[in-house]
Order: C-alpha cells, then structure tokens, then sequence
C-alpha cells in the first residue's frame, strides 16, 4: 500500500502547475469563453510539444506511454487552471477507442496525428444514429447531441445501430467531418462550453470506416468512457483543490469585524468540509485509475469516483460563492468561471445519479 | 501509487480469517447497543489468543512483545476485528497507553507495563475528560501535588469508558497550576486498585457502563508519571496520533451496512416486496455504499500514511470526521427505510438484524470521540489548511 506520488509524477505535477500557471492565465480561459470554439491553439502545440496529447497512449505513435495514474495527475493541473480545449475528449476518449478498436492501419492513421495535435476527434453517441447497407457499402443518418468539441474535430467516432432489423450491440464507425451531409450546430451552453448537435443526413462511409467489427463496439467504447471518466474525476478535484485553495487565501486576508474572516468558525467550518470531500474524491479517482492500470475490474470504482466528485463539485460551487460572496457574483471575479465548468464537468460522462445507479448492492 | 497488499500482508489477512471464522461463532458476535459481560469476557479471550500468535499487538516492536510489523498489518487486524464484532477490549493499552510509554517510558515503565498489554492480560481506560472539562481539554482541573515521592491526585474524570473492566488508567494532572494551562499537565498510569480511588457508574446510551472516577488523596509513586513532569499534554497530544486510523470503528460499520444491504434484497419485514427493490432504497443504498468507500479509504489513508513514517494529523480528523458522520448517515437511512420497524429493540421477534439498525442508530449518537466533529473541523481548517486561529 503506498499511496504516494512517484518522483516522476511529482515532476509531472510542478512542471505541469509551473506551465500551466504561465502559460493559462484567467485571462486566456476568459478568451476562449469569447471565442466559442473552445480552443487555444497555442496552447495547444504547446501542450502537444510537452506531449500531454499522447500521456497515455503507447510510444509507438508518439505518445509517452503513462499510466492513468500519471494521466490522473495532469489532469488534476488542467483542472486547477480551467485549461480549455479537447484534450479529454480527443486524446482520453476518442483516441482510446482506436486504439482499442482499431485496426492498425487505422490507429497508424490517426493517432500519431491525435497526440502532435493536428487530428482532433470526437464522439458520438445516442440512439438515433443508424447504420443502412447501400450498394454494398454503409451509410448514416440520424443525430447525436451534445457531442463534444464537434466544431474542430476532423473525425467523428459514432457508435451506431441499424436502421433495419438488429445487431446485437452497437457498431463504432469513423466519419469524416468534411463529408457531405454532416452538419454541425453549437449548442449554447454553460461558458460557451462548445457542444454539438450532429446531423448525419445519409453519409456514405467509406469501406474502411467500421473501428472493429460490426456489432462489436461495445467493450472498447466502455473501456474508453471509463477511462475518461476517471480523467473527468481528476479534472473535478483539481478544480476543486483550487477553489478551496483561493477561498483559504481569500479568507486569511479578507478583514470584517476587525479580523480576517478565516478565523471565523462559520468559514472554517465550510472550507474543513470542503477538504474532508477533496480527500475523499482523491483517494477514490487515483483508486479508480490505479485498478485500470493494474487491468482489474473497476467498473464500480469508476463510478463512485464520479458520483462523488459529482457532489465535490456542488459543494466547491457553493463554498467558493459563500465566502468570496459579493465579489464572486460578478464576471470580473474568477469564481464564476469555476462554478460554470463545474457544472459541465458534472454533466459530462454521467452525473451523480446517473454513476449511483450503476453502483451493484 | 498501489492500493494493494504486500503478499505478506495478504497472507497474514488470510490467517486471520480463518482464525475469526474458527474462533468466533455468529452467536458471540457483539449486537450494537447490547455488550454483555458474557461477550466481552469472550472478546478478552479472543485478544489473548491472537496474542498467543504474536498477532494482538502485530504492529508493536519485537522487543515490546509486538509482531514486528507495521501499522499496515495493525490497520488489517483492526478492520477485520470491527467486521468480525469481535467484542472490543484492550484499545486504549494497545493504541494509545502502550506507544506512549514507548516514545517517553523509562526503561522500567517499559518493562513493566508493555508485555502485560502485548498480551491481552491488561485493560485500560483514559482519564482525559473532566465534568467541567470537554472541548477545552488544556483547561483541566484535576490535581497532581508532589508529596516528597510521591503524587497526590484530587479531582475527578468523566466518562471512564471501560472503567469497570480496566487495572489501570491513563490520565492527565494539573501538575503546575501557575503555569500556562497547556504547560502544567503531566501523565501519569495509575493503578485502579490504589486507595481514594473510587467510581460512580455512568451508563451510556449505546448500553455501555461507563463511570465517573473520583480521586480522593490518592497517593501514587513517582513511578506512575509519564515522561517529563508538565510535559504531559504534549507527551499525550503526540502519542495521540499513533493509532488513528478508525478502521475498526469503519469496519463495525460497514458489517451492519452490507448486512443490512443484504436484508434489503430479501422479502421486506412485512412480507411485501424487497426493499431494494423501491428506487428510493436503492438510491439511497448506492449513496451509503459510495459513503462506505470513501470513509475506507481515508482510514486507509492514514495507516499508510503512520506506515510511511508520517504522523497523520489533520488526515486523521479528515477520517474521523467523515466516519462519525457516515455511520450516523448510514444509521438514520436504515430507520427510515425500516420504517415502524427500526424501533424494535434487540429481544423483539420482529426486529431486522437482530435489532443492530436500532442499536447503531443509538451508537451513531457519539459525535464526540477524540474530540467534537466541531474540534475536528477546526483541526482540519488550522492545522490543514493553515488557516488563522
């Protein structure tokens, strides 16, 4: 039992902390907000030049070859700084089900392109997306909503069903965002958050689109989701560690009454709460990722990581908002934009209830 | 980062459960809320055999009469104790009195008291709290005057838990009144057998008898005193520390919540339809199962921290805190979902799980072991988050 940081990862943390504290000022995140495509370019290549686009994914293709635990750890630093852009989504997620489904020729194709930063992918999911034979080909209609990061990504990853009679499970296909009859509209959301409504209206796929077998999508889009997850959960509890860490600051300083407010009892109180559910979540999420990088079950474990950074994420909300109070209900106040990612964060891969149900008693 | 056991470690787990499952019949189990005398007699006898095996005091030094091992194997043993509800004895020597006596001991005191606790031939009980002393602990009032070699103690402690079964008790003396209040206490063991000293029984609500101890010129050698005179808070503050882990506490817990998970999936009380089988139940299950798991964790947290060579401070009011509100979570989820029926005492046909739901409700009533969850709070905003005092 040792639940230790290795020397590398402590090195992973500082150096990731010391870039991303110069490099994704408030400033920057506010920027992109504007913006609405969720991006940072520059940021970006950096982070590709640093090679977070690849942590975990093998050298082979570029990548570093960490563990989850080592993808954990950068995570929690993307979380305390808000770092936007589609790192979870193209590098965590999509690119784990190619590498996971793919054949070699696909998985050569696109993920050395994935962790340099150039390919951008993404998911798809929902039941309205259905797959037809045409002239011995296939072809997709339907729709997917809340598709993340849509508006960059080259390639969509969209597990589908047929439209006639039935597969026994879903078939995870790649398409080509420049085809014809993909239509891409932003969904307005929370900080500009850039989520997709995707319409396939008849999109002929090529003969080398299916990722895997017809019909056998399922385990490599579970084993992608959650490793996702546990990468959503690190991403909460950075941003958590940071809110507590501001509201301790904030509170050491803040005189009311002729003393600081952090001497208060009422204040101490929230900000011990809020500690004893960054503890908890932490210990649960690098359980999580540990039990998936030893290949154990974790299906379980995985799931009460998110509901409870679910919980960790209402409760940073509300005491950042509690003891910054007055100056936090404005925009100029970085509070906000913790809260307004919290909520997506707590949406995005199933929420509390969702993560709570999945639980065996 | 590893969650795992040692195979060493995993092995000594696997000994010991087969030595619960020998040992330790459905029948001598401890029912919350109903500690006979039968059944801690037992729980003694059972330390005295896992001492037998070197295994009471597994994480102890060699040389004290210990296993050798560390906290890790002391952290298994005590959460398997706690799930087997093994009748509890023998703590306060073996977590606080004995690695006390290590860190400040005289080599004689070592000799004396160690080896008895080792073996499971000796009760404790603390003297701590006073009736007018709480929260406020430095403030204490009970004296300690030097009589040429002697200790005279006046005074008295409150809520002596295991009084009645304990040889000796571990406590605090105002040794210096003029002194700064935390700079005037010393430690001291003394023997219950000592004249002047006397008990008044003090039930607890969770069925436990309990005392107030009165001391009455009682006249204790220079022996007796713990490390450095006036040095005593700091000596106990410190030793503290050692065993807090709370995994016993999380495991007696968390056996009256997988039965009770269990319970749910079977026919309900009144014949109707599983428990578990009302989306509310299960919700509320999956809530307390997840709450389970973060309060293991952090218990874990702090063993493998005292592994480690740190000494859990703020970690260890983290895991405190989270526990004492967790068990009573758990406990008030478990009446509400029993309905009319979780007022059914031990002793009733009706009751669920032979009346543990009501019994732990009434366990879970103690929010204030080692400190408040208010004292807890501020250890964890001051001494971990470094906010102002």
């Amino acid at each position: 039992m040792d639940f230790a940081l290795t020397q590398e990862q402590v090195i992973l943390r500082r150096s990731a902390r010391e870039f991303l504290e110069a490099e994704c000022p408030s400033s920057l995140v506010r920027a992109v907000e504007e913006s609405g495509d969720g991006h940072a370019p520059d940021l970006w290549r950096k982070m590709a030049g640093l090679g977070w686009l690849g942590i975990s994914l093998p050298e082979q293709y570029g990548g570093t070859g960490g563990s989850l635990t080592d993808q954990t750890v950068l995570f929690e630093e993307i979380g305390r700084t808000l770092t936007p852009g589609p790192l979870l989504t193209s590098s965590v997620l999509a690119a784990q089900i190619v590498l996971n489904a793919g054949s070699g020729r696909q998985k050569d194709d696109l993920l050395p392109g994935v962790v340099s930063g150039e390919v951008i992918l993404t998911l798809a999911r929902g039941e309205k997306l259905e797959t037809a034979s045409r002239d011995g080909g296939l072809t997709l209609s339907g729709e997917s909503l809340f598709v993340p990061h849509a508006g960059l990504a080259s390639h969509i990853i969209c597990a589908t069903r047929p439209a006639i009679g039935a597969w026994p499970d879903i078939t995870l296909v790649l398409v080509d965002t420049q085809a014809g009859g993909v239509i891409k509209t932003a969904m307005e959301s929370i900080a500009n958050y850039p989520q997709f409504l995707v319409e396939f209206d008849d999109v002929p796929l090529p003969g080398d689109a299916v990722l895997g077998e017809i019909a056998q999508g399922r385990p490599a889009l579970d084993r992608a989701v959650q490793r996702a997850t546990v990468a959503q959960c690190a991403e909460t509890l950075g941003r958590a560690q940071m809110v507590l860490e501001m509201v301790v600051e904030y509170a050491g300083n803040r005189v009311q009454f002729g003393r600081p407010i952090g001497t208060f009892q009422a204040v101490q109180h929230r900000c011990a709460d809020l500690k004893v559910a960054v503890d908890g979540v932490r210990m649960l999420t690098y359980q999580a990722a540990w039990r998936l990088d030893q290949g154990l079950p974790a299906g379980q474990e995985v799931s009460m990581a998110k509901a409870q950074a679910g919980t960790l994420s209402r409760m940073a909300t509300e005491a950042g908002h509690s003891i910054f109070a007055g100056i936090s209900f404005t925009v100029e106040h970085d509070m906000q934009l913790y809260s307004a990612r919290a909520k997506i964060a707590e949406a995005n891969l199933g929420d509390t209830g969702y993560h709570l149900d999945q639980l065996v008693i | 980062m590893d969650f795992n056991f040692t195979t060493q470690q995993s092995e000594f787990r696997e000994e010991l459960r087969d030595f619960l499952r020998a040992e330790v019949p459905q029948e001598k189990q401890e029912v919350f809320g109903l500690l006979t005398e039968e059944q801690y007699q037992f729980g003694r006898k059972i330390n005295r055999k896992l001492a037998a095996r070197n295994w009471l005091a597994v994480g102890w030094p060699q040389e004290h009469g210990g296993g050798g091992k560390g906290p890790i194997e002391q952290g298994i043993l005590a959460e398997d104790l706690g799930y087997w509800r093994v009748p509890k004895s023998g703590s306060i020597g073996l977590g606080i009195v004995g690695p006390a006596i290590m860190v400040f001991g005289t080599q004689d005191q070592k000799e004396r008291y160690l080896s008895p606790i080792a073996r499971g031939e000796v009760e404790y009980c603390q003297g701590f709290s006073e009736p007018n002393v709480g929260s406020d602990l430095a403030s204490l009032e009970l004296r300690a005057e030097r009589d040429g070699d002697e200790y005279v103690l006046n005074g008295s402690k409150m809520f002596t838990s295991y009084a009645y079964h304990a040889d000796y008790m571990y406590l605090l003396a105002r040794t210096d009144p003029q002194a700064q209040k935390h700079r005037g206490i010393s430690l001291f063991i003394a023997d219950l057998k000592t004249p002047g000293i006397s008990l008044q029984p003090l039930p607890y609500i969770n069925g436990e008898m309990a005392a107030q101890t009165f001391f009455d010129n009682v006249r204790l050698p220079l022996s007796c005193l713990i490390g450095e005179e006036n040095r005593g808070w700091y000596h106990a503050m410190t030793t503290l520390d050692y065993e807090r882990s709370g995994l016993w506490r999380y495991a007696n817990v968390r056996r009256v919540f997988d039965d009770f998970a269990e319970f749910c999936q079977g026919s309900a009380p009144d014949g109707g339809q599983p428990l578990a089988g009302h989306p509310m139940v299960r919700h509320q299950l999956a809530q307390r199962r997840l709450g389970m798991e973060t309060w293991k964790l952090l218990c874990w947290n702090v063993a493998w921290m005292q592994s480690s060579g740190a000494v859990p401070n703020a970690e260890a009011s983290v895991a405190f805190l989270y526990g004492s509100e967790e068990r009573l979570r758990f406990a008030e989820m478990a009446m509400e979902v029993l309905g009319p029926y979780a007022t059914l005492r031990h002793g009733s046909p009706l009751a669920p799980l032979l009346g543990n739901i009501e019994g732990i409700h009434r366990e879970a009533m103690h929010l204030h072991g080692a400190g408040t969850n208010e004292i807890h709070r501020n250890i964890i905003a001051q001494r971990g988050l470094g906010m102002p005092r």
